[in-house]
């Protein structure tokens, strides 16, 4: 799968054309465009799909940053926004003909006020360090996807990315408040507020998880939350995957938000298990993590409440968390599912798909079938509190068959999440990868309202183009294999 | 497709073809905010009921026309609910008639707004009539969803600019087991003092009023943590019928500040503003009177005080201002290259121009 390369008609710029506008507007060492120094930006965290860039900028002013867009506006030459590069969708693979322009210098926090409960940070500062910043404020930034220690806040945005306690914090849009950077052109824009609302309609939420294809981003407010006194985890075993998945919703039906739930299959735990020595239960068809925080009565009385369910829909064995060291523990196995897989591997494709909870044990059971039909293995690990799934197909990239195997394996899963009532991504974006099954998911009017969005923002279409959204015509040549919506017979649906 | 959908496509179309417009409609609570319109109405009361309801997922899917009252019923009977209050307004017969696609299309919240987030944050897919008559999906029905442009989210306060928004996915919560109500006496910069402060602690801290001397602050959370939180921040326990009963006004607009502020603005020529504003923002002088709720954020205000001295403080500090009664209904404008992107989206939303959105949304 690659970016739609009918998305973007304009002829190329030559590289020497675009190296001359860009020069006068940059710092020397700021401009890359030898093919020695360009590589490094080949790829982003998604390395299957590697493409050099003409240039890449990395401007250290805001100043250089309108006009770096404003020249390659001018010209017509497409930009690619880049954070840390650690995004799992190819997002930030660079365009051939295009500017990658890096915000790796923006990496200062600018203020912190706790009296308002916000931090103002450059979009190249990391994840973890906005947490790390405020921390001696007593508070922390509740998103935590796993790449945390790299992943930069513009990357975030750029994805509206989650991580383990979206269910009770939410996701990168629900904790900022508003974001600053420039259109196509160059023109400087403020989307959302410090305020609870805006006057006109609210960009905020197109902007946030667009993929850079709407506006690059320079700064951003988050908002803070206070550190939770206690937090405690549980960890119960199940010898059935339905009775596992069935326990996700008696939680939920018990009227409990827990700030983690997750759930990992056997052939994951093994792995991790090998890997980190968590202590898992390696007899369990699956475990599931329960972690409730809060003030320390909040958490005894949710803790009881949870190990009551739990036990109802009969857990096999359940262990809670005495102190932080435990609980650290717990997750440390979880924490390192993806690479740990790389351990029992030599690569594996993580998918990305959100079902509804109900489904989670007939999706589990779908993908054994599927792990036959293909004749690869898959270890699964569940965001199971949202219904987010990350099954890492098991392939070695060298034998182009398996390779080819685990992207129909993977589309498969993606189909069926659609089917299912779910979604194609929950929190790794489109990217260049999942662009055949964004013409699953939805129909073409959809699509081209979509188009016509980023229309919109980008009327030259220069930012990030030929990602996220499918041409009609790519959906139309894909539509000749596939059908849209679970029209598709899926024989192993029947099973179940 | 029910036969009420298949009738508001063809009205749609209708109007592309005969080149007129329309007001989108429900329960006609708001339009002393959005005003009365010219344009026909395009009525969603009829495409009403609950498509979908799964407990377990914490979501559910309900037509525009259903009324809020009624969403909140059968949340209720499942022990959830909408948290963020959205106001339903009461019609010309003191009935709660707002419906929720009202709800999506104004992004109106009530008082759990500061703590739970707005209707955007609860909005997971949506059906919209768009302004070619055609029926798009966008968003879905889980919570995690990062697959092309989240437009479902952008519906939340759009006023009908982009389309008729006809079913829409809401994210519910749990009821939570605990809620108490407690009544402290202070001044409004130290209450206003107070609730930064409590609110970056750890406390289930859920919604504030302060008016004339008196904070009211609503804890909602685990029985434990309700029972702590009140220990530590003192203050008179309000009994829960009349805590219920206040909460249900100071959301619905019908609390005594209200009634007196209609009268005020009949009687004395004043008038009532919403300021939206960073809650840090400091008390605004001049002000006949204020109530102020999110924790600062959003402040009503009856003034007699010129409309550009009330924008100006308002945007001075971060925020804007809408004045709801006592004359004309203005949004403040938008910055030129926001209102570029808004008109060319819009245009793409409803190329025709068919949706009259009202005063209310800015330009």
């Amino acid at each position: 799968m690659r970016p739609d390369a009918a998305a973007d008609a304009a002829a190329p710029v030559a590289q020497a054309d675009v190296v001359a506008a860009l020069r006068p507007l940059l710092p020397p060492h700021a401009l890359l465009w030898r093919d020695e120094d360009t590589t490094p930006y080949e790829c982003d965290g998604l390395t299957a799909y590697r493409q050099r860039p003409m240039a890449v900028a990395l401007p250290e002013t805001e100043a250089q940053v309108g006009a770096v867009l404003a020249a390659c506006h001018a010209l017509g030459v497409p930009v690619v926004a880049r954070g840390a590069g650690t995004g799992l969708s190819g997002g930030a693979m660079p365009h051939a003909a295009g500017v990658t322009l890096s915000l790796a210098k923006f990496n200062r926090i600018v203020a912190i006020d706790a009296r308002a409960r916000t931090a103002t940070v450059q979009s190249g500062v990391r994840n973890l360090a906005i947490s790390e910043a405020v921390a001696p404020h007593g508070f922390y930034y509740a998103p935590d996807p796993s790449s945390q220690i790299a992943c930069t806040i513009g990357g975030n945005v750029a994805e509206n990315s989650g991580g383990v306690h979206c269910l009770k914090y939410g996701l990168t849009l629900h904790n900022v408040l508003r974001v600053r950077g420039f259109l196509a052109d160059g023109t400087p824009a403020t989307f959302g507020s410090l305020a609870p609302d805006v006057p006109g309609l609210d960009l905020l939420p197109v902007v946030v998880g667009s993929e850079g294809m709407l506006a690059v981003v320079v700064e951003v407010v988050v908002k803070l939350t206070p550190k939770p006194q206690v937090a405690r985890c549980i960890l119960a075993s199940f010898d059935d995957v339905r009775r596992a998945g069935d326990a996700v919703a008696a939680v939920i039906a018990d009227g409990l938000i827990p700030a983690g739930l997750e759930m990992m299959d056997k052939p994951m735990t093994a792995a991790v298990e090998d890997f980190v020595h968590a202590g898992y239960d390696l007899d369990a068809a699956a475990i599931l993590l329960c972690e409730s925080d809060g003030t320390a009565e909040e958490v005894e009385e949710e803790i009881g409440r949870m190990e009551a369910v739990l036990t109802r829909a009969g857990a096999t064995r359940l262990q809670v968390s005495t102190d932080e060291a435990q609980r650290l523990k717990f997750w440390s196995g979880r924490k390192n599912a993806f690479p740990a897989s790389g351990r029992i591997s030599p690569d594996y494709m993580c998918m990305d798909s959100t079902i509804p909870r109900a489904r989670l044990a007939d999706m589990l059971l779908a993908i054994g079938g599927m792990e036959k039909k293909f004749g690869l293995r898959c270890c699964n690990v569940f965001h199971a509190g949202d219904g987010n799934l990350h099954p890492l197909i098991l392939f070695d990239a060298n034998d182009p068959d398996e390779l080819h195997r685990a992207e129909l394996f993977g589309a498969e899963i993606l189909e069926l999440s659609v089917a299912m009532g779910g979604t194609i991504s929950g929190e790794h974006g489109v990217g260049a990868e999942k662009l055949n099954s964004m013409c699953v998911q939805f129909s073409d009017g959809e699509r081209a309202q979509m188009l016509a969005l980023k229309s919109a923002f980008d009327p030259r279409g220069t930012l990030n183009p030929g990602k996220v959204i499918p041409t009609l015509h790519r959906c139309a040549e894909y539509g000749r294999m596939h059908v849209r919506r679970g029209v598709l017979a899926f024989p192993e649906l029947e099973r179940f | 497709m029910t036969d009420a959908l298949v009738s508001l496509v063809e009205q749609v179309r209708a109007a592309v073809g005969a080149r007129t417009r329309l007001r989108i409609r429900g329960g006609g609570t708001k339009d002393f905010l959005a005003g009365p319109g010219e344009a026909p109405p395009l009525d969603l009361r009829a495409h009403a009921g609950i498509v979908d309801y799964a407990p377990t997922e914490l979501v559910v899917t309900a037509r525009a026309g259903t009324p809020l009252v009624e969403l909140e019923a059968a949340l209720a009977d499942r022990g959830q609910c909408l948290p963020f209050d959205p106001p339903r307004f009461a019609d010309a017969d003191g009935r709660l008639a707002g419906t929720v696609g009202g709800m999506v299309a104004a992004g109106l919240a009530g008082p759990g707004r500061a703590a739970v987030g707005g209707v955007r944050d609860y909005v997971l897919g949506a059906l919209l009539l768009n302004g070619r008559g055609e029926l798009l999906h966008f968003g879905g029905e889980v919570m995690k969803n990062v697959a092309g442009y989240d437009v479902s989210r952008l519906l939340a306060g759009s006023w009908g600019a982009l389309g008729a928004v006809c079913e829409v996915s809401l994210k519910v919560l749990p009821m939570p087991p605990a809620t108490r109500t407690l009544r402290f006496e202070l001044e409004q910069p130290e209450a206003l003092e107070q609730l930064h402060r409590w609110a970056g602690q750890p406390l289930p801290l859920n919604a504030s009023v302060w008016w004339r001397g008196t904070l009211v602050v609503r804890l909602r959370g685990a029985s434990a943590a309700v029972a702590s939180a009140a220990a530590r921040l003192g203050g008179e326990t309000i009994a829960p019928e009349l805590a219920a009963a206040f909460w249900e006004g100071v959301r619905d607009q019908r609390d005594e500040f209200f009634l007196q502020a209609r009268q005020a603005v009949a009687a004395r020529g004043r008038a009532l503003w919403r300021l939206a504003l960073p809650p840090t923002a400091p008390p605004l002088p001049g002000v006949e009177d204020t109530l102020v709720e999110w924790g600062g954020a959003q402040r009503w205000v009856l003034t007699a005080a010129d409309d550009a001295a009330v924008a100006e403080a308002a945007r001075s500090a971060g925020g804007h201002a809408l004045r709801v009664l006592g004359g004309p209904v203005q949004p403040a404008p938008l910055d030129p290259a926001l209102a570029a992107v808004q008109r060319r989206l819009r245009e793409s939303f409803d190329p025709h121009g068919v949706f009259d959105a009202g005063r209310c949304l800015a330009t």
